[in-house]
């Protein structure tokens, strides 16, 4: 009488197979995924780090639909010459209201975690009209066809709803406000500074289209606060260490 | 008189009765269509009308095929016909062809990304024709399309046959194949028009998601009770790897695609998880797309399809029980080496990397179990591509699980994540071990199946050899880009400067990216050779008598 024996009894009845096999493949996920819910490195707060605005949701949700992160990561590792290159290693807070995350895992184009502001408004319509007019090695797509495309934003009030459903600190004034605000981003210093005060350091920016907000406009907001929020001169990396 | 799982309504004298799945299919079938053009009519935007508008044809298409089945099928069908069971081939006739189908679709669209990558105005700005938007169909056609179709039609005759006992349920398992091909519709129109939760190799939104649940359910049910119905006393092992397969992606789809939907009238949803828990669960989910999809399941067809080819028995019993438990079990931990160096804690990056290293054991142990099961029958190779191509597929998946845990090690995986090297990698297991174990998997069965002879096997030997071409060009080319391209990321001046800026290591990538192509390109040609063959195959006259050789059990 063998052990090896033993394992006709999964052999033989499938339900005791199919149990085995539920225990056997839940182990691993639950002691990776299970503490990230409450370590204090995972799940820290970090000065700066704010929801998106209305009008950089919007532009997040065509970075999402275009497949943006499967060219460019949003995950600077703490090697040396990324941060030479790209800045400070990113922070998990910095993608806590990301839902989902864009961390990417291929990088045939550049990191962009903190591409904010690292070139004009006029730069990045530019190169999203076509990349090889300002980077002419590029190999990525044109996205011209977004210059023109209005901005579908009539249920971007419900989709801030779920993503507060889901934590990120959506308020109610910035929920009722969310159409006013999506517009006052495309607005002059004065409303631009009213949006600041529910959106600290944001950025406005000129639309350029006709007949109200386009694609391109809120893809463009998205891209300009990458990286942004967070000043590293403050940031204490011991503050969350335990 | 009627089965026992078949539901009376009509006196038996009256003629056939209709069973209890065919009235719940029309049942559902109607509620769900008219419930799908309601949504239509609501939908916030037009893709979403449209995929509604798909659901509802196919509803009223599922009752119209539930009538006519009901009209022209005998009153009872037979579980064994002459003391042999009766199996059920259509579904399977029907994946294996969807499988070739899907997989030159799948090999055509990867051709065309390639392609786009060494001349990017390719796509000339089209939103559809964008790298963006045609890589998540590149990757679900050839993942879930051609090597669902593939494992379907695979899992459904080695469980029949190694049960002895005619698949479980009639309508189900059409429900079942039919369903899945109808997901993989909406998901591959859907990333066209651009719908996507942005969520690698689980792009499909929350409905489609709903929906292949549904599906996945119904597959694990026509699978277990087919098990029930088994008339030999053991498990076969093949049909212990897709049981795990089938339980393990439930549970993965599951914690991975938990989401909220804006509305029922919406495509988009929001993934309850953000940031690193996303991360962690995306990978947890990622990599075992790769553990159970890629691997567990083309492993099943490892254990029944070798030893059948070959004529002999499963090399070691007992490797197959250790491989088993200790694959599935270590598998799951290795998520974590996709976010090395990354905003997840670094305990848990070790502990993917220690599981990916040591899930080379068992990976390496599936691999001897399949190899020396040639033992005694190593000239079959000389005479038999098809079995040439099963050995190689499996010679792949050992160099692709080597490759694997080297890559997982931390400081390996500094220079080589974000790089081609990691294309290259999938490629090789892809390409390597599930295009040729599927290959060589449909040469068998679509002839077992349709009872026919194969039309050529010297058709074969040309589709293995000039898919072999083909493989080892995209590999070695990604190698080159991918370690290239990782050095000169890192590379620094003698005055301690970066010494490339980024675009110059993307230009340095463009005779790789056209071999790549090239590769690629002979892949699909080997894949188009398949189908020629198996399109004279079926139309060939039918052999006399089916074979039927009987499978040795593992013990």
């Amino acid at each position: 009488m063998s052990l090896w024996s033993k394992h006709a009894i999964f052999e033989k009845n499938s339900l005791v197979l199919l149990i085995g096999i539920l225990i056997v493949v839940a182990i691993g996920g639950l002691v990776e995924i299970g503490p990230l819910f409450y370590l204090k490195s995972t799940i820290e707060t970090v000065e700066g780090v704010r929801p998106y605005t209305p009008l950089e949701l919007a532009g997040r949700n065509i970075y999402v639909r275009e497949g943006c992160y499967l060219c460019h990561s949003q995950m600077i590792r703490s090697l040396r010459d990324e941060v030479e290159r790209y800045g400070h290693y990113s922070v998990a807070a910095e993608s806590k209201y990301d839902h989902p995350f864009q961390w990417g895992s291929k990088r045939t184009g550049p990191d962009i975690a903190r591409i904010g502001g690292k070139y004009s408004d006029d730069w990045q319509r530019g190169h999203l009209n076509n990349p090889r007019s300002v980077v002419p090695g590029s190999v990525m797509p044109r996205y011209g066809f977004l210059e023109n495309a209005p901005l579908d934003f009539t249920h971007i009030q419900d989709d801030m709803k779920v993503l507060r459903i889901e934590g990120v600190p959506y308020s109610d004034d910035m929920i009722a406000k969310a159409k006013d605000d999506l517009k006052a981003q495309l607005g002059d210093e004065t409303t631009v500074a009213d949006l600041a005060k529910r959106y600290p350091k944001v950025v406005g920016h000129v639309s350029n289209g006709a007949n109200g907000p386009t694609e391109q406009d809120a893809l463009v907001a998205y891209l300009q606060m990458l990286g942004t929020t967070v000043d590293f001169k403050l940031y204490n990396e011991k503050a969350n260490w335990r | 008189m009627a089965q026992a799982d078949s539901f009376t309504t009509a006196p038996p004298e009256g003629g056939k009765s209709i069973t209890l799945g065919e009235v719940t299919m029309i049942v559902v079938s109607l509620f769900g269509a008219i419930g799908a053009l309601y949504i239509a009519a609501n939908a916030y935007t037009a893709p979403y009308a449209f995929h509604m508008v798909l659901f509802a044809l196919a509803g009223f298409g599922g009752v119209i095929a539930t009538l006519k089945r009901y009209k022209n099928r005998p009153a009872v069908i037979p579980q064994e016909i002459n003391g042999k069971p009766n199996y059920n081939y259509g579904p399977i006739k029907f994946t294996s062809i969807a499988a070739v189908f899907w997989g030159i679709a799948g090999f055509l669209v990867g051709l065309i990304i390639a392609t786009e990558l060494a001349f990017p105005d390719l796509s000339m700005g089209l939103s559809w024709l964008n790298f963006g938007r045609l890589r998540p169909l590149h990757t679900s056609a050839v993942i879930f399309a051609f090597g669902g179709n593939v494992l379907l039609a695979t899992s459904f005759y080695a469980v029949q046959r190694t049960c002895r006992a005619r698949l479980a349920g009639e309508i189900a398992p059409w429900f079942v194949v039919l369903g899945y091909n109808l997901f993989i519709v909406i998901a591959g129109t859907g990333y066209l028009m651009g719908i996507t939760q942005g969520k690698e190799y689980a792009e499909p939104e929350w409905y489609s998601d709903l929906w292949l649940t549904i599906i996945w359910v119904a597959y694990l049910l026509v699978f277990l009770v087919t098990l029930w119905k088994r008339k030999e006393p053991h498990i076969y092992v093949a049909n212990w790897f897709t049981l795990a397969f089938i339980i393990t992606i439930a549970m993965l789809h599951l914690g991975n695609n938990a989401s909220v939907p804006v509305s029922i009238f919406s495509p988009k949803s929001y993934i309850v998880w953000s940031g690193v828990q996303d991360a962690m669960f995306q990978w947890w989910y990622g990599h075992n797309a790769v553990g159970f999809y890629l691997t567990a399941a083309f492993l099943a067809i490892m254990y029944y399809f070798v030893p059948k080819r070959a004529e002999r028995p499963v090399y070691s019993y007992r490797l197959s029980i250790i491989h088993f438990w200790a694959l599935i079990f270590m598998y799951i931990w290795a998520g974590p080496h996709h976010l090395h160096y990354t905003a997840l804690p670094d305990w848990t990056q070790t502990l993917g990397m220690t599981f990916s290293i040591m899930l080379w054991m068992p990976s390496w142990g599936g691999m001897i179990n399949g190899l020396m099961t040639l033992s005694g029958a190593w000239d079959k190779l000389r005479t038999d591509p098809v079995l040439r191509m099963l050995v190689v597929s499996i010679a792949f998946y050992g160099m692709s699980t080597f490759e694997g845990p080297l890559m997982s090690i931390k400081v390996v995986n500094s220079l080589s994540h974000y790089t081609d090297w990691t294309i290259g990698h999938v490629h090789s297991g892809a390409l390597g071990w599930v295009g040729f174990v599927s290959f060589g998997a449909l040469y068998c069965l679509i002839p077992w199946v349709y009872n026919k002879r194969l039309y050529s096997l010297k058709l074969v030997n040309w589709h293995f050899w000039i898919a072999t071409i083909g493989i080892v060009l995209y590999i070695s080319a990604m190698w080159v880009s991918g370690i290239l391209q990782g050095l000169m990321w890192r590379a620094y001046t003698a005055n301690g400067f970066l010494e490339y800026s980024f675009i110059e290591t993307v230009e340095a990538m463009f005779p790789f990216y056209v071999i790549r192509a090239v590769g690629g390109g002979l892949f699909l040609v080997g894949a188009l050779i398949m189908a020629f063959n198996f399109y004279k195959t079926i139309r060939s006259p039918e052999l006399a008598a089916a074979s039927e050789a009987a499978l040795a059990p593992a013990e």
